[in-house]
This record gives C-alpha cells, sequence and structure tokens, in this order.
C-alpha cells in the first residue's frame, strides 16, 4: 500500500551546523536522508516507518574528496558516480571504484551515496566491504563534536550500529597503503546490472616468495552484517600459499560466515559461491 | 513547502508535501505524463529524468530535493521544429515498441550521447543498463542509439 506522503517532514537545513542542532533538540526524532534511493522505496511500499527526516542532500559541508600524502577523505554524500570519477580511488582503491559501478545503475549512481549506503547498514550492501577491505575510518559528527573511529566494529548487528541518536556520519578515510596489493573484488548477483547482491567478496593481499604476507577479507550477504574474515585472516598470515593451506582457509570461512535463506538466494548457494571466491581471490593471488 | 524549479526551460513555483515523489508532481501536478511509473522502486528506469545533467529515478527522488534545479522530461527533448537526434533514430529503427519504456531509454540515451558523443557498445549498455525493456529485446534500441550518434 502507497504511503501517504503528508504523514512525512523532510526538512532542509541551511548548513550542517542547522542540521546537527535540529538532531540534537529531539533526539531520535530526525533521521537524515541523503540521496533517497532507499528510502524511497520503502516509502513507495508503504514500509518506511519513521516519519520526520532531515535533508542533508544539499549540505556542501559533506561532499567533496580530500586527498593527502596519507590518506583520502571522502565526504558522506560523494555519490557511486563521483566514486568511480576519481583518478587516485580508481588507480589505488579500484575495489571501491568497481563497486561503485556495479551498484544500481547510472540513475541509481548519481544520487546513492557511501555515507548511505553504510548507514543505511543493508548486510548486501556492495561498498561496504571494499571500505572494509581498505580499512576505512569513519568519522560521525555531532553538535558535541567529531570522532573518528574504525568502520570495522561499526556495525554491530543486523541494522544496528554504533551511533547515537545526535550523531552524522560526516566523511569516510581510507589510508593509502595499498601499493603493491593484489585487489580481489566480485559481487555474484542474479545479472550485471541493478541486482542486489547474492554474495559479494572483497579482499586485498600480499606474498613474499609464495609465502602469505597479509590479507583482509570481507564478505557481504553471508550474515547479519558485512563480516571481515579474521579467523581466515589469521589462518592465512604467513603460510605457505599452497593448496593445503587454500583448503584450510575455506574451511574456515565456512565456520566464520553464516549465510541463510531467502528472496535472493540459498544458505547453500552463498556458501558454495563464498568458498569458491575465496579460492579465486587465493589462487589469484598465487599467481 | 514552495518548490521552485525550472521543468524543460521553463520557471515554476509549486506548493507541494516536501516527501512527494517528483515523478507524481511532474505526471499530476505539470500533467507532464510522458514520464512514465513502471516499478516504483528504481529497478527499471521508466521514470527517468534529468536533474541538473544527471539522470536520477524520479520515483526516487522527493521534491524537497530538486528545489532550484533545472529538469528535462521526455517532453523537453525535442526542438522547436524538430525531433532529437535519439527519438528520430527510436522511430527509423523500431527502437520502441509498447512505449511505456521508451521516454527513459530515449532520456538515458540522450544523457549518454551529451556526456560521451562516441560511446563504444559497452559504453551503450552501461548507459542504459538502468533501464528495463519487455517488448524489443534491447538490440533494436541498442541500433538506435548507434545510429542516433553515428548520423
Amino acid at each position: 500500500m502507497r504511503a501517504l506522503v503528508p504523514s512525512y517532514q523532510l526538512t532542509t537545513p541551511a548548513s550542517l551546523a542547522d542540521a546537527l542542532a535540529l538532531l540534537k533538540s529531539e533526539p531520535g526524532v530526525w533521521k537524515p536522508f541523503a540521496g533517497g534511493t532507499d528510502l524511497m522505496v520503502l516509502l513507495e511500499a508503504g514500509k518506511l516507518a519513521h516519519r520526520n527526516y532531515v535533508n542533508i542532500w544539499g549540505l556542501n559541508e559533506l561532499r567533496g574528496i580530500d586527498v593527502t600524502d596519507t590518506h583520502i577523505t571522502l565526504g558522506a554524500l560523494t555519490t557511486y558516480t563521483e566514486v568511480q570519477t576519481n583518478p587516485i580511488l580508481r588507480r589505488e582503491f579500484p575495489m571501491l571504484c568497481q563497486a561503485a559501478s556495479e551498484t544500481g545503475g547510472l540513475a541509481i549512481q548519481n544520487r546513492g551515496t557511501l555515507g548511505g549506503n553504510i548507514v543505511n547498514a543493508s548486510p548486501a550492501a556492495d561498498s561496504p566491504p571494499a571500505l572494509l577491505a581498505y580499512d576505512a575510518e569513519i568519522e560521525l559528527v555531532s553538535v558535541r563534536g567529531s570522532r573518528w573511529v574504525p568502520y570495522q566494529g561499526f556495525h554491530t548487528g543486523y541494522k544496528q550500529m554504533h551511533i547515537d541518536p545526535d550523531e552524522l556520519l560526516a566523511r569516510i578515510r581510507l589510508p593509502r597503503n595499498t601499493a603493491g596489493l593484489t585487489h580481489y573484488y566480485r559481487k555474484v548477483g542474479t545479472r550485471k546490472a541493478q541486482a542486489i547482491s547474492k554474495v559479494c567478496f572483497a579482499a586485498v593481499g600480499s606474498t613474499d616468495h609464495g609465502s602469505i604476507k597479509d590479507t583482509r577479507i570481507v564478505v557481504g550477504s553471508v550474515a547479519p552484517i558485512v563480516i571481515r574474515c579474521v579467523q581466515t585472516e589469521d589462518l592465512l598470515r604467513g603460510k605457505k600459499l599452497d593448496d593445503s593451506t587454500i583448503d584450510s582457509a575455506r574451511a574456515t570461512l565456512s565456520r566464520e560466515i553464516s549465510p541463510i535463506d531467502d528472496i535472493r538466494s540459498t544458505a547453500n548457494y552463498r556458501l558454495r559461491v563464498a568458498q569458491n571466491l575465496l579460492i579465486d581471490f587465493l589462487t589469484t593471488l598465487r599467481h | 513547502m514552495l518548490i521552485n524549479f525550472k521543468v524543460n526551460g521553463e520557471s515554476r513555483s509549486v506548493d507541494l508535501f516536501p516527501m512527494a515523489r517528483l515523478l507524481d508532481v511532474l505526471r499530476e501536478q505539470l500533467q507532464l505524463t510522458g514520464t512514465k511509473e513502471g516499478c516504483g522502486e528504481g529497478e527499471c528506469g521508466a521514470c527517468t529524468v534529468i536533474v541538473d545533467g544527471q539522470i536520477v529515478n524520479s520515483c526516487l527522488v522527493p521534491v524537497a530535493q530538486v528545489n532550484g534545479c533545472e529538469i528535462t522530461t521526455i517532453e523537453g527533448v525535442a526542438g522547436t521544429d524538430q525531433l532529437h537526434a535519439v527519438q528520430q533514430a527510436f522511430i527509423d529503427h523500431g527502437g520502441a515498441q509498447c512505449g511505456i519504456c521508451t521516454p527513459g531509454m530515449v532520456l538515458a540515451a540522450v544523457d549518454l550521447l551529451n556526456r560521451n558523443p562516441e560511446p563504444t557498445e559497452d559504453d551503450i549498455r552501461n548507459g542504459l543498463a538502468g533501464n528495463l525493456c519487455r517488448c524489443t529485446g534491447y538490440m533494436k534500441i541498442f541500433e538506435s542509439v548507434v545510429r542516433a550518434y553515428r548520423k
């Protein structure tokens, strides 16, 4: 059933300071509304339970990409289109660009934002696996100030996250330490364009004389949150990259994820695909 | 709230609920019914319009977010006395059948050629990836876009 549009508030603050003041004035009453590509779907389906939103789309303080020698910092409202066209992201963070190019079609990419993708907190989101594999940090701002936290650990359960009602996700920061890494990103959906993931896999890794130095392995759509597979990473660290190691890693990964049956796929299929993608990543790393 | 925007070059000022979908405002308040509703959830691209030079799904844009923007709908694509090259190519090469996807396809193609006047096959497939068609099997649409820029 369609939503009753007059029952929703969407107020447009003049500045970030005004937006934060509003979030603080009535805690939990107001929620941010960015590009709308998730929330408007719920609205039309009559499933948008919350009523009062702050329209942050026009806040320039939340836009832009800044580069220093050590980090690249993205405003929370950076769109998928902006991600794909940034030369430094294309060179140093190709998985994020690939994720952006495989999220929806162009009309979605023009409107969907990285910050929205994080705070919407879908376990099937496409950019979080890349952001986690790149060791992203996020900045939460409020009238009380600003805090940077590791993105790893931000999501605590299905649609649950460490953010206070008066806080807004403002920026995302990636350390520029990807030189020499193998990057492996693969989204598996029903079709190439527009599909929501059945499994999404992002990993980076490096080797030294046939042994694994380090990896970061992240899988989406196989747990209540996008999951960094730290046990698999621990198992792989320092090991010789041979068939026996790959087999042990596959077994560990299988215990670490908890896929379910749902509208898009089955637990069995997701498990098998996640295993195959891990094997493919490690095989890529070996060559 | 009072929303001011330009639609197809004409300034409009309309009193609207801020969460109203741009799609509904165009079709119902402004009677620009060339923009179609397909899925209503950003999957099909039938409601594609151009906002400040970028295509969007108008079903996913609350009207409060287009205050001060310039919007082009399918009604604004043709010149005063002739069709846009993309529209003419769709007619000449069978790019339209039932017509529901056509306005969105045409706008996506126009946007693609604005950004990239000589697209590769992959560019065309990517540019139109967000637009579904249930009639043509896509090849005639693809052919129409190729003919539009080779003309």
